[in-house]
């Protein structure tokens, strides 16, 4: 069943050596299952050290050396993490594309736009000079940028943070991949070129009927431009499923406090907070990676790590989603 | 209005303003090179023409520096002798520079044990004094131009490869090295058009820097009479000449040929610590 999917990743978790040259390693993912379809976008939700970017550092196979990978990753029925050299760079170069959050980081401030957007798939033979930048300038016109040639020659520091977002798009799109990883691209951006330029991606996607897997910490944000959510926290997906129904209905007692804890645009009031601080993906104990945090918990919480099971048409990782849906509702509405 | 286009002129220029030591030292070293290049041809004399009637004399309007022991005309010998003096640092800067980049970009490329080794290395280069391994090189393979050329681009190797490799480990690391491998680019594309473009002004300055110290060694080992060798002019072998005749009263030959290594080494020092401090490198 999950052979001919785009990718899918099961019970993912990689260990990371703690210190360089150290023998102890530390975990930073735990347990992540979760498919991306053809065509379907995915987001993944967490903070920060929820392990949201090892996630599709892993995907692309670009973990630092020392780290220990164990689970499933597969694209299209083909083990990624059996890949050979050769495999794996088609496979990155050609079928995923990645888009960054820092583009100014991402780009070498010495080529110029046109140079930097060509050179991948002119370097890799997947199309001659002529044609990329042929392709580059279409690109760019198809994602907003009317001066496309005059841009191509100018270099990144000429380039506003939002339009420098919108090459990283062309550069992405310009290999025609299957999968687009897309890590925090709009963080980076000022909040009225944000909604912008995550238009212009999230139509260049469904134009070409691409897969995506959203990364962003936004929750509001994930719901408005993706079929499913994954809630990610402390390395483990703690709840899985359609995005109106988890943003709207959340089961799991994480994401009905991220939820809670959004400001409002209509009322002046105190946000509430999740009590505790955030842990990291090696300090959780056997029990479940939440259970310090949470309200609910119950003795079981503490010992026994709750595996993802179907709960309301999603999987939730609780092992008392059914008695507490109606607490979660509640003050959610409001 | 005027006020407001005055000062936003005066932070033009401000921003795109040259260092006026650089742009002095530069001159000068400019000015070397071009003697290096011309400068046989602007000899008033031929350099090897002995004068046995007219020997050890001060200057004069024949011989604007004087002549040596045997009689040639010293300015001319100066000017000649820049060819070979800038030829054998002009070399060994090249060598070293291409050498210890390849090595410092690959070590930075590759990490792991070949910069745990590499590093090794270049400690214990930089332990043995590149004049002993220039005697070391006459000794084996004769005294003469080439061997303390071979000897001191050996010798220089650590001195570009240490800096430019901290700087290649820093653009290692950038994200847009990690944008080009997933773009499927391959490591010697990245070394040679990210990497090195971006590591190269620091090669740049380093090889300046080095040029001064080369053209000291190289000068030195002539100096010694292991390397150029006589009757050929160069100006580490003409303070070497010129010693006999010091205590005669006659410093011309030493001194001058002193002086422009002194010149050189110094320009050439400053317009290289002045460049590697504006682009920040740090070793």
């Amino acid at each position: 069943m999950t052979s001919d999917r785009l990718l899918s990743i099961e019970g993912l978790r990689v260990d990371l050596p703690s210190r360089s040259g150290s023998r102890e390693r530390r975990t930073v993912i735990h347990d992540v299952t979760l498919s991306v379809d053809d065509g379907e976008s995915v987001g993944l939700v967490g903070e920060s050290g929820s392990g949201k970017s090892m996630t599709t550092k892993a995907t692309m196979r670009l973990l630092p050396p020392g780290a220990k990978v164990s689970g499933g990753l597969t694209f299209r029925g083909e083990s990624v993490l059996d890949y050979s050299r050769k495999e794996l760079a088609a496979y990155r170069s050609r079928k995923v594309s990645m888009i960054y959050q820092d583009p100014r980081a991402h780009t070498n401030p010495l080529l110029t736009i046109g140079d930097f957007l060509v050179e991948g798939v002119v370097a890799t033979g997947q199309m001659s000079r002529a044609d990329a930048l042929d392709q580059a300038c279409a690109l760019l016109v198809d994602v907003g940028v009317t001066d496309a040639e005059r841009r191509m020659l100018q270099y990144p520091h000429q380039l506003s943070g939002g339009l420098l977002q919108r090459m990283m798009i062309v550069m992405a799109l310009m290999p025609s991949p299957e999968l687009i990883l897309a890590d925090e691209p709009t963080t980076a951006l000022d909040v009225t070129v944000q909604s912008e330029v995550m238009a212009i991606l999230a139509e260049q996607i469904r134009e070409r009927s691409l897969g995506m897997l959203f990364i962003t910490h936004d929750l509001d944000l994930a719901a408005a431009v993706t079929d499913t959510l994954a809630v990610m926290y402390a390395g483990v997906i703690v709840e899985r499923g359609p995005s109106d129904e988890v943003y709207s209905k959340p089961r799991h007692p994480y994401t009905a406090a991220l939820l809670k804890s959004r400001p409002s645009a209509v009322k002046v009031e105190r946000l509430e907070t999740i009590p505790g601080r955030p842990i990291s993906a090696y300090e959780a104990g056997p029990g479940c990676v939440f259970a310090a945090r949470c309200p609910f918990a119950t003795e079981e919480c503490r010992e026994v790590r709750p595996a993802l099971r179907q709960v309301g048409g999603r999987s939730v990782a609780c092992h008392r989603a059914e008695d507490i849906a109606s607490e979660l509702f509640e003050g959610l509405s409001a | 209005m005027s006020t407001l286009t005055a000062r936003l002129s005066s932070r033009r220029t401000r921003t795109g303003s040259v260092d006026k030591v650089v742009l002095v030292f530069g001159t000068v070293c400019g000015f070397l090179i071009l003697m290096a290049v011309f400068g046989p041809l602007l000899a008033p004399h031929p350099p090897s023409q002995t004068d046995i009637l007219a020997t050890s004399q001060g200057p004069s309007g024949q011989h604007l520096l004087g002549t040596d022991s045997l009689g040639r005309d010293i300015l001319s010998r100066l000017l000649a002798g820049a060819r070979l003096s800038f030829l054998g640092p002009g070399i060994i800067v090249v060598v070293s520079a291409t050498a210890g980049t390849a090595l410092a970009i690959a070590a930075a490329w590759h990490g792991g044990w070949l910069d745990r080794g590499l590093n090794r290395v270049l400690n214990v280069m930089f332990a043995v004094p590149g004049i002993l391994v220039a005697v070391l090189a006459a000794a084996v393979f004769g005294a003469g131009f080439w061997a303390p050329v071979l000897a001191l681009s050996l010798v220089y190797i650590p001195y570009v490869a240490r800096v430019v490799r901290s700087a290649a480990v820093r653009e290692r690391r950038m994200p847009y090295v990690e944008a080009c491998e997933l773009a499927g680019l391959s490591a010697w594309r990245i070394c040679t058009r990210h990497i090195l473009r971006n590591v190269f002004p620091i090669v740049m300055a380093q090889a300046t820097i080095g040029f001064g110290s080369a053209l000291m060694d190289f000068g030195a080992t002539s100096f010694l009479g292991l390397g150029v060798q006589p009757p050929s002019a160069e100006w580490g072998l003409m303070v070497s000449d010129g010693r006999s005749e010091l205590l005669d009263g006659a410093l011309q030959q030493s001194l001058s040929a002193g002086a422009l290594i002194v010149l050189t080494v110094v320009s050439f020092n400053i317009v290289g610590e002045r460049l590697s401090s504006r682009i920040g490198a740090s070793g």
